[in-house]
């Protein structure tokens, strides 16, 4: 049962980073104007951002937004004493990004560095991880750089997930603080449902081959090749709106807290629809929970931290706040956090 | 519970400011209303959640052969 409350942990900085390029789904092309009318209404998605025009990776975006957040902190770079790297689209297959970012920003070879591997619940994970590392003192601070560029691995003309998928990457700043309220953490994973959001081949189970960049028509305005992101929405959509409120509702239980007790609950931005579902189930009101899914669209595990640097950053950096998070998709893995922060530096989103 | 015709009326309530449902009855078939796709079965799984506080699985959806199929299912679920 993985449910653990971590001690002396600060969240000291959130910074995010978007490519400049954007398009509106009012002019996806193979959207009729009825179906990007309602595609509006019930995902939510009315503008994404896009890194592959500009050929950014997701370390490019993230490097941006980690040397304004070191600067704004006033944090010296050989104080830094890990990095921690959670996306789904890293530079290379190998080595890992985390190392290479260690170099870019120009941090001390004694910064311990590493790359998790997974999507919306990543950023629970990271911070997880984070706390983890921070508990007892012996590391002082550390980044968690939390992102995708999803666009490199979506086929344009699949209808399911080309409007859907947004590409950021963020920079939570971490530090030990003696005595700061407790943090608690519940963490799962079901791998039954591996093949509900998939990028077939290009692993090792499926090694790349010519069948591999053939695109196929799956009927429904789903064309795609298994080097592209397949999505089972319907059966993300159960998941989220059955397991996702109900680990919530235990979660809070276990922490003894009720909606009134939370300033905001801020949720990984998978589709507006499922998120409304989610928040009414928990019975929090609509001011409680920021969306920043239509400006950005789904950016995988970086929208938790993209929200709140979107929709939060006047609060955030003026006052302490309550907040609860969950993340959930690809895996399957979800994970839900509950953190009081203090005033924090919470950065405009950057575009670069 | 609402009965059939007002479970009917919801469905037209919720898709008529879009579409035509004026042909929309108990013997409509869901999965072959011409304007269907698959985000419909997500507005209608988050309607039937928040009206009845019952999920269908998407596959209970697909299987339902019209509307009032569909309603018995709801009914069936919140009698246990």
């Amino acid at each position: 049962m993985a449910f653990v409350s971590l001690h002396n942990f600060s969240v000291d900085g959130i910074a995010a980073a978007v490519p400049a390029y954007s398009e509106k789904n009012t002019d996806y092309p193979y959207f009729s104007e009825k179906e990007s009318k309602l595609f509006t209404k019930t995902v939510g998605v009315e503008k994404r951002h896009i890194a592959k025009q500009q050929r950014l990776t997701t370390s490019d975006l993230a490097l941006e937004a980690a040397k304004k957040m070191i600067n704004a902190l006033n944090w010296e770079k050989s104080e830094i004493d890990f990095l921690i790297f959670v996306s789904q689209s890293p530079d290379y297959y190998l080595p890992a990004t985390a190392i290479i970012l260690q170099d870019r920003l120009g941090l001390s070879k004694n910064t311990l560095a590493f790359d998790v591997g997974l999507g919306c619940s990543g950023y629970i994970y990271g911070l997880f991880t984070a706390a983890n590392f921070l508990q007892n003192g012996q590391l002082k601070k550390g980044l968690v750089v939390v992102g995708d560029v999803s666009s490199y691995t979506i086929n344009k003309e699949d209808k399911s997930t080309y409007p859907l998928f947004g590409d950021a990457a963020t920079v939570t700043a971490v530090s030990y603080k003696e005595n700061a309220k407790p943090a608690y953490f519940d963490l799962h994973s079901d791998g039954s449902g591996y093949q509900s959001i998939i990028i077939p081949d290009g692993g090792t189970r499926n090694l790349i081959s010519e069948e591999s960049f053939k695109v196929k028509d799956f009927g429904n305005g789903v064309k795609r090749c298994n080097l592209e992101v397949s999505l089972n929405g319907l059966d993300i959509f159960n998941f989220s709106v059955t397991t996702v409120p109900n680990s919530l509702k235990e979660f809070l239980q276990k922490i003894n807290k009720t909606p009134e007790d939370i300033d905001y609950f801020v949720m990984h931005q998978a589709n507006k629809l499922m998120n409304e579902m989610i928040r009414k189930k928990l019975g929090f009101s609509k001011n409680q929970v920021p969306y920043s899914i239509d400006k950005y669209g789904n950016t995988s595990s970086a929208s938790i931290p993209l929200t709140i640097c979107s929709e939060l950053k006047e609060v955030a950096e003026n006052k302490p706040l309550k907040m609860l998070l969950s993340g959930f998709g690809v895996g399957l893995s979800w994970a839900n956090a509950y953190l009081e922060t203090n005033p924090m530096v919470c950065l405009p989103v950057i575009e670069v | 519970m609402d009965t059939l015709n007002e479970f009917i009326n919801k469905l037209k309530t919720e898709f008529g400011e879009d579409y035509d449902v004026s042909g929309i009855d108990e013997k409509t078939k869901i999965t072959e209303i011409d304007w269907w796709s698959s985000m419909h079965a997500l507005i209608i799984i988050a309607l039937i959640d928040s009206e009845y506080d019952v999920i269908i699985e998407p596959e209970e959806l697909k299987n339902a052969q019209t509307v009032e199929d569909l309603y018995s299912i709801i009914a069936e679920k919140i009698n246990g």
